[in-house]
């Protein structure tokens, strides 16, 4: 809960084996051990995205990456999702070889445009990943029939995509994403298009299912107040080569409401982000001084 | 609804076919006016007089016509497509092809149809047909190809996600992405199948068809009835474009929703 969290953060991963023997790493849902991204090397477009990324987010957390555009955040949460490879370093999901979880869809994710399918009925969109896995037709219905009453939008299954209104498309992009049971959830900004009070709607829902569901979430966004809202930890990321500048405990308990939005504590942490992302350019600009 | 739909005639319907009407006035107002020869420019009154008393000869040519064009369509987007389908697929196969569709399109077709018709037997369609196909196929083709190109990253991201194999993601979300393209290439070339059919009757084979009827008429002192054969040309590729729009309607009904909106 205090600034200096990022030297936890070091602490837990150099450290991690005679400090982690009662939670083995089989238990964390995701772990980033030492992983950089360079786009392009050797070329006139090489770009550093990612440098030394150490993280571990526990099963049934939730988890936002925060940090300027640029900053290799949605990067970092395509790495996990193996639909891009780190350049060094480790990615492991579930305990399992990021490749090898996105084979077994291990996660479910969801963008800031929400990939509806046009030609695919709400409840045919939902039943995508499950047809990929071989479900037959009438299990396939009764999940998404599930699926639909967790996001409240029932009375749409036979609706076509474009009838529906933008957050109603994200909540059936998020009963997509969680369709196959997946215990972990990947959005990056998918709240990023929606007006403020649809999205301050969605957040709650987005929480109540995370709930309900017990699902880790690891969540991208640039808005401090949805990171904080949403997360038990917030990670703060530096620009490019985009590092992890602090970690902010958010002590809000799990059961948030609206009220929470006015609470003292979440002005703190608000404060406390904020205070870290500017830590994180001044860090930036003094890198090679101050280095780990 | 009845509201909408009579706007929808007010609006839509109506304007075309009073322009059309006035098109076709200003037309006779002309030639009767100028007392232009009937050899020259006949008179529209006169061209639907033969229309409706040659009737028969219009219908018998404009069907071996029709039917020429109808089959050259198919087999040109069937052809385009699947092969679109497999450039995109395989990348040894758009090496292949790529060339040789360009190469295609650019052969001037008088050619191509004159050493067919030196191919097949003289009551041969065929020549025709095959010049109607590769019309098509190269309009297909390249439609196509860029349907299948243009995809939502995001749709293209979440398949990976759901580690599907690239033939899921063809079957899944590449072809649908494609079908609009596909039907707007089919109404592309739908009326250029018409013509090209005809057209392609001007270099020998069978006397049936609207190409040598249109040019035996017109060479001779009847214009208006050459005339009325190239009405019987319009309505064929009328009733194509009609026929491809209905299809692209039925098939493609999330494109004509957005549209709508």
């Amino acid at each position: 809960m205090t600034a200096s969290s990022s030297e936890d953060l070091v602490a837990s991963d150099s450290d991690a084996e005679p400090g982690r023997s009662t939670t083995p790493a089989a238990l964390s849902a995701v772990e980033v051990i030492a992983v950089d991204k360079v786009f392009n090397p050797g070329t006139p477009k090489h770009v550093d995205a990612l440098a030394d990324i150490n993280l571990t987010i526990q099963r049934g957390e939730f988890v936002s990456l925060i940090g300027p555009s640029g900053c290799g955040k949605s990067t970092l949460l395509r790495i996990i999702a193996d639909l891009l490879q780190a350049s060094t370093g480790r990615v492991l999901v579930n305990g399992k070889r990021a490749h090898q979880a996105r084979l077994d869809q291990d996660y479910g994710m969801a963008f800031q445009q929400s990939g509806l399918f046009e030609w695919r009925t709400v409840e045919r969109n939902i039943e995508l990943p499950l047809e990929l896995k071989g479900w037959d037709r009438s299990r396939r219905r009764a999940r998404s029939r599930e699926m639909l009453a967790l996001v409240k939008l029932e009375e749409f299954a036979t609706a076509m995509p474009w009838q529906l209104s933008g957050g109603m498309q994200q909540r059936v992009a998020i009963a997509r994403a969680l369709a196959s049971n997946p215990q972990l959830l990947l959005m990056d900004e998918p709240f990023g298009a929606l007006d403020e009070m649809t999205r301050e709607h969605m957040q709650t829902e987005l929480l109540r299912i995370c709930n309900d569901t017990g699902t880790t979430v690891v969540f991208v966004t640039h808005s401090i107040p949805e990171a904080v809202y949403l997360a038990d930890r917030v990670v703060v990321m530096s620009p490019r080569p985009g590092r992890i500048t602090g970690i902010v405990e958010v002590g809000l308990g799990r059961i948030r409401s609206e009220h929470t939005r006015e609470a003292s504590t979440f002005f703190e942490s608000v404060t406390e982000v904020r205070e870290a992302l500017r830590g994180g350019e001044m860090a930036d600009n003094a890198r090679g001084i101050e280095d780990r | 609804m009845s509201l909408d739909r009579a706007r929808y005639i007010a609006v839509r319907i109506v304007p075309p076919l009073v322009f059309g009407a006035v098109l076709v006035g200003l037309w006779q107002w002309w030639v009767v006016a100028f007392d232009i020869k009937p050899f020259i420019i006949p008179r529209p009154t006169d061209i639907v007089r033969q229309f409706s008393s040659g009737f028969d000869f219009v219908r018998r040519a404009s069907t071996v016509t029709g039917v020429n064009a109808f089959v050259g369509l198919v087999c040109g987007a069937v052809a385009g497509f699947a092969l679109a389908v497999l450039t995109n697929r395989f990348k040894l196969v758009s090496e292949l092809a790529n060339p040789l569709a360009v190469t295609m399109a650019a052969i001037p077709a008088v050619v191509i149809v004159g050493v067919l018709n030196n191919m097949y037997a003289l009551d041969s369609q065929l020549g025709r047909r095959i010049m109607v196909t590769m019309s098509v196929f190269f309009i297909v083709f390249v439609q196509v190809t860029k349907g299948l190109r243009q995809n939502d990253p995001t749709q293209i991201e979440l398949m990976r996600s759901y580690a599907a194999s690239p033939r899921q993601t063809l079957a899944k979300v590449r072809m649908p992405n494609t079908m609009p393209y596909l039907f707007t290439a089919i109404s592309t070339a739908a009326p250029i199948a018409v013509i090209i059919a005809l057209v392609s009757e001007y270099f020998g084979g069978t006397q049936d068809g609207l190409g040598t009827k249109i040019a035996g008429a017109l060479n001779g002192r009847n214009k208006a009835l050459g005339f009325a054969y190239v009405l019987g040309g319009s309505i064929v590729g009328l009733l194509f474009f009609a026929g491809s729009s209905l299809l692209e309607y039925v098939v493609v009904p999330w494109r004509r929703r957005r549209e709508s909106r």
